[in-house]
């Protein structure tokens, strides 16, 4: 029974085993299903985001940038139609020969089939490569015809910038281009909504309100398999507009000052001398913003920036100039405030051969026989240079500096929105000892009384300084982007509040804290006594409106459109002895030692409402040169006054 | 008495349709009905190659297991080591003259089958070491003598298969055989010692390795060291299974295996699709159904009253719960990838022979369950 006996030991030996067995399965299941918990109950969040991860792909669409409108709502900045060819590279199977038949379909040049190469290096294998963005229809329809052959090409209908009135606002409105590297690290919102042929503001607005304009970008989500290749759309959210921004230019006077200035270089600007707003910026000359949307071409380029008028250069607000004699209103009006001259005192202008004189050095007027005896009044009027070199000699430049600075000169205006906004000088003792480490001398005063020397403004500069002396001596804020929170009857009614409470409570602004320099809120006083605004007002009309007057020719009869200014000659180039005995006539000089021709100028004279400035680079005399086109302008914005009054009604009416 | 070694009871043919374990087949069709919606899905839901031939594989070889059922227990008995030695030549065939497939030479062609000859081997060698544990005393089971003999029995099966090369296969005969001489009861000691010279070898091993089995067990150790490498299928597979959550993505909808990130979905990594689109439920209801299948081929051998049938039963629910383990515990990253099929879910015309085949045994040991074999 030796086997019974080792069948029983075995059967026993076997049960056992198994049970341990048994116990080691369940064990192990239990570890399969642990494992199973944790990767479908526990973590499953983290892998259904690696499998959509794995699946879907994302393809941007550009964003659709936003409106830039005049105060009429007239589009300046557009989108407009393009039609492009896209290359999904994910497609196309022999990438070489596409863009060979590409070539023969729609005529790539060799400088544009390299630039397709490079770009296509810098692309991931299931990127989308704009191969041409600017197609025009007749090769878009021939793309389309062969299109059954050409897979992975795509004919797209896209938008982009366009700008209607081209040349006449680029320096205010800018223009678009590529995006670059800089402009990428510039800002969030452009590496956020970054797809290939991006197009960025570069300048102006465009530049300025990125942020705006820009808009969303759209997703179009695909499903893709393993090797990425598309299977289905899952999604599209469509791209969104950018905010239209609306300006408070208009654009008729905009695109008539840019046709006064046309032929020369310069700046026209036009202001409400209440609200601030900005009615015409011209700059000349101009240049085609258009050419940069697709990126402009060597030889356009080249002729844009060798330019030596320097289309480039916003000459409103980034080009310097002496004021010239449109300083002298403001030399007059710091002398009256500070009480350093009696405006009925007498100085004799004696010409050139009896010069004022000063430490040996003599300081000639521009009239070579002289004015005579001079009030102030006729000082401004007939412009005498005698006059204010004794002026500003006795007013001290301190003084003046004080004066200048407070009307609005010296400091940025739209820095917010022009980057390349320039200050200009107001000099003062201070300034020269921290700018050239030297002590001032009274000579230069002398001549900066008649607005030369180390003093620079731009033409916005002025015509700001010119809309607050034109509106009774209140601070305004000039501003280029609509801001419906002004409204012209509260600003008046500000003002007539101010007025009528420093005339009841006298003259609050006591000589101490009147020298201070200071920052003033929006529609504070900035004059100490109301008279001496008045008279410097009451003189500019005599400037133009009376005989003698140095803007006498580009008068109006009208009180509707009679307006009061003042001329201004600025020296570009000392004038030698030698010179000054030729005498020679402007045009007998060499373009670039020219002077500017400067005019300054509020209309209406009785209850005036814009204020104006105009500069001609080297184009002689105020008074020949640059008061006619005021002239002509002024009659251009009172024309539209009505038309304003009622589209901003409208306006609030609407918000 | 001693001198009959068989014993045959009388059965009539309505005893054995009696005797038939109904559960085992429901337990089979309903594994068999799945396999046939998850190869259904690696196609995207058509009716085509992969389906097809699954399809037919699974009814051809299931109405083979129900007529090998009624093959005698006392046949398998007589020819185990016959059975075994038909299953080595047929290895050293496939050595000398077999097919190769993706850089490996694992088949037969038998015209109307790719034969591969490793998947027998897994069934042959627990049938043979039925028999031999059945022959000898339980005295010398732990004799250096009687040991020898199936170490070399699992040796040259196993080499011939690494030679092909094929890692899993080879895992899964050398676990099958070894499976057998725990419950035959090998002294505990033996299975120590033997771990432990497998751990101190394991770096020596490694080495060995082709390089292409050598950078799966790395990977093993750090799927992220090359993920669209060696690691691309483990990561894959994860994301599949982890992102099918609780419910699954649903039956078609699997969009891992679908837009074709899974590697080999249908043969070793059916489970990964599976899961995907049945989520923890489904996974968890199909490791239930292979208990069950484990159970029920267990609970045979406890009616069984020869020693042969009854270590073939236990070793056989071990083998498949090897298999099953191995392969799961491969797709969800707990075990290197070594290439091992899931029973019945993979589509693969030798492994389902193998496990009907086996099945059959089982069916055979229940429906002849009277029988005894007894030893001279």
């Amino acid at each position: 029974m030796h086997n019974r006996a080792s069948s029983v030991q075995k059967g026993r030996v076997i049960s056992r085993r198994l049970f341990i067995l048994t116990a080691a399965k369940l064990l192990l299941f239990a570890g399969i299903t642990s494992r199973l918990y944790s990767l479908q109950i526990s973590d499953r969040e983290k892998y259904e985001i690696l499998s959509d991860k794995n699946r879907i792909r994302e393809w941007k669409t550009p964003p659709q940038r936003g409106l830039i409108t005049d105060f009429y709502n007239k589009i300046l900045a557009d989108n407009d139609r393009v039609f492009q060819v896209h290359l999904s590279l994910d497609e196309i199977q022999n990438f070489d020969q596409i863009i060979f038949r590409l070539k023969n379909i729609i005529n790539l040049s060799n400088n544009e089939i390299r630039k397709i190469y490079k770009t296509k290096e810098k692309l991931k294998p299931w990127d989308t490569l704009v191969a041409s963005d600017n197609l025009d229809w007749s090769e878009f329809s021939k793309l389309n015809l062969y299109l059954h052959e050409l897979e992975g090409v795509k004919p797209v209908v896209s938008s982009s910038r366009y700008y209607p009135y081209a040349n006449n606002l680029v320096h205010i409105v800018g223009y678009v281009g590529q995006a670059s590297i800089k402009d990428i690290e510039r800002m969030e919102a452009i590496r956020e909504n970054l797809v290939p042929g991006l197009k960025v503001g570069k300048s102006g607005i465009e530049y300025s309100n990125e942020k705006l304009l820009i808009g969303k970008y759209g997703i179009k989500r695909y499903e893709v398999n393993s090797s990425g290749k598309r299977i289905s759309q899952l999604e599209h959210i469509k791209e969104s507009q950018g905010s239209e921004i609306k300006t408070t230019i208009d654009l008729e006077v905009q695109k008539f000052a840019q046709e006064l200035l046309k032929g020369q270089a310069g700046s026209i600007c036009a202001m409400d001398i209440y609200t601030g707003e900005i009615i015409a910026m011209a700059s000349s000359p101009t240049y085609d913003p258009n050419k940069f949307t697709h990126g402009i071409n060597h030889k356009d380029w080249n002729e844009i920036r060798d330019n030596p008028l320097k289309p480039l250069v916003n000459k409103s607000i980034a080009g310097l100039y002496s004021p010239g004699s449109t300083l002298k209103p403001l030399v007059a009006l710091a002398a009256l405030e500070f009480g350093t001259i009696d405006p009925e005192r007498a100085i004799e202008c004696k010409g050139h051969k009896h010069p004022y004189e000063l430490y040996g050095v003599k300081y000639h007027c521009w009239k070579k026989h002289g004015h005579g005896y001079m009030r102030l009044r006729n000082a401004i009027k007939q412009s005498c240079d005698t006059y204010f070199y004794e002026t500003a000699r006795l007013l001290g430049v301190d003084k003046l500096s004080i004066i200048a600075k407070r009307y609005g000169l010296g400091s940025n205006i739209l820095k917010d929105i022009y980057f390349d906004e320039k200050k200009g000088v107001v000099p003062n003792t201070q300034w020269k000892k921290n700018a050239m480490g030297k002590s001032w001398y009274l000579g230069e005063t002398v001549i900066n009384g008649i607005g030369q020397g180390y003093i620079q403004t731009t033409p916005l500069q002025l015509c700001l300084m010119t809309a607050q002396i034109a509106n009774g001596g209140y601070k305004i804020k000039p501003h280029i982007l609509y801001d419906e929170n002004i409204n012209i009857e509260n600003t008046k009614l500000e003002i007539a509040k101010q007025f009528t409470n420093d005339s009841l409570l006298g003259s609050s602004n006591t000589k101490e804290n009147y020298l201070e320099e200071r920052e003033y809120q929006l529609y504070e006083r900035l004059y100490k006594n109301s008279q001496n605004i008045n008279f410097v007002k009451d003189a500019m009309f005599g400037s133009t409106n009376e005989q003698y007057g140095t803007s006498y020719k580009s008068r109006y009869e009208d009180p509707k459109y009679q307006f009061a200014g003042k001329t201004g000659t600025s020296q570009v180039k000392r004038i030698t002895e030698v010179e000054r005995k030729l005498d020679l006539k402007q045009s007998q000089i060499e373009y670039k030692n020219r002077d500017h021709a400067l005019y300054i100028a509020f209309a209406p004279y009785k209850d005036p409402r814009y204020s104006i400035s105009v500069l001609i680079e080297h184009g002689g005399s105020g008074s020949r040169a640059a008061a006619p086109l005021a002239n002509k302008l002024i009659k251009k914005i009172i024309d539209r006054h009505g038309i304003r009054e009622q589209t901003r009604k409208a306006n609030l009416t609407l918000a | 008495m001693l001198t009959e070694r068989l014993y045959t009871s009388k059965y009539s043919f309505f005893d054995k349709l009696l005797a038939i374990d109904y559960f085992l087949i429901f337990i089979v069709i309903m594994i068999g009905a799945v396999s046939v919606f998850a190869i259904h899905s690696t196609e995207g839901g058509e009716f085509s190659y992969y389906t097809k031939n699954h399809l037919i594989r699974l009814v051809a070889f299931f109405v083979m297991f129900l007529f090998l059922s009624f093959i005698k227990i006392t046949f398998w008995y007589r020819n185990a080591y016959i059975f075994y030695f038909i299953c080595l030549f047929l290895l050293i065939i496939v050595l000398l003259f077999g097919i190769t497939a993706s850089g490996s030479k694992r088949w037969i062609n038998l015209y109307f089958l790719n034969l591969q000859p490793s998947e027998l081997m897994k069934i042959a060698i627990i049938v043979c070491f039925a028999r031999y544990y059945h022959k000898i005393q339980s005295a010398d089971i732990q004799s250096y003598r009687f040991l020898l003999i199936p170490i070399t029995l699992i040796i040259i099966p196993c080499y011939l298969v690494i030679a092909q090369p094929d890692l899993g296969t080879s895992i899964l005969i050398a676990g099958s055989g070894i499976v057998v001489i725990w419950l035959a009861g090998l002294n505990i000691k033996y299975f120590v010692y033997s771990g432990l010279l497998l751990l101190v070898s394991f770096p020596f091993v490694v080495s060995i390795l082709k390089p292409y089995q050598k950078s799966r067990i790395l990977t093993f150790f750090n799927p992220d060291r090359d993920p669209l490498g060696a690691g691309y299928q483990i990561i894959q597979s994860k994301i599949a299974i982890g992102s099918g959550g609780f419910f699954g993505k649903g039956y078609l909808k699997g969009t891992q295996s679908y837009l074709e990130f899974l590697p080999e979905k249908h043969t070793d990594f059916i489970f990964t699709l599976f899961s995907e689109e049945f989520g923890f439920l489904g996974s968890i209801i199909l490791l239930l159904l292979y208990i069950l299948l484990i159970y029920r081929v267990i609970s045979t051998g406890f009616i069984v009253r020869s020693f042969f049938a009854k270590l073939y039963c236990f070793g056989f629910a071990s083998a498949i719960f090897l298999y099953v383990f191995v392969n799961i515990s491969m797709v969800l990253g707990l075990l290197p990838i070594v290439g091992a099929p899931l029973p019945i879910m993979s589509y693969g015309g030798s492994s389902m022979l193998s496990i009907m085949l086996g099945l059959s045994i089982v069916m055979s040991c229940r429906i002849y369950s009277q029988d005894q074999i007894s030893k001279y």
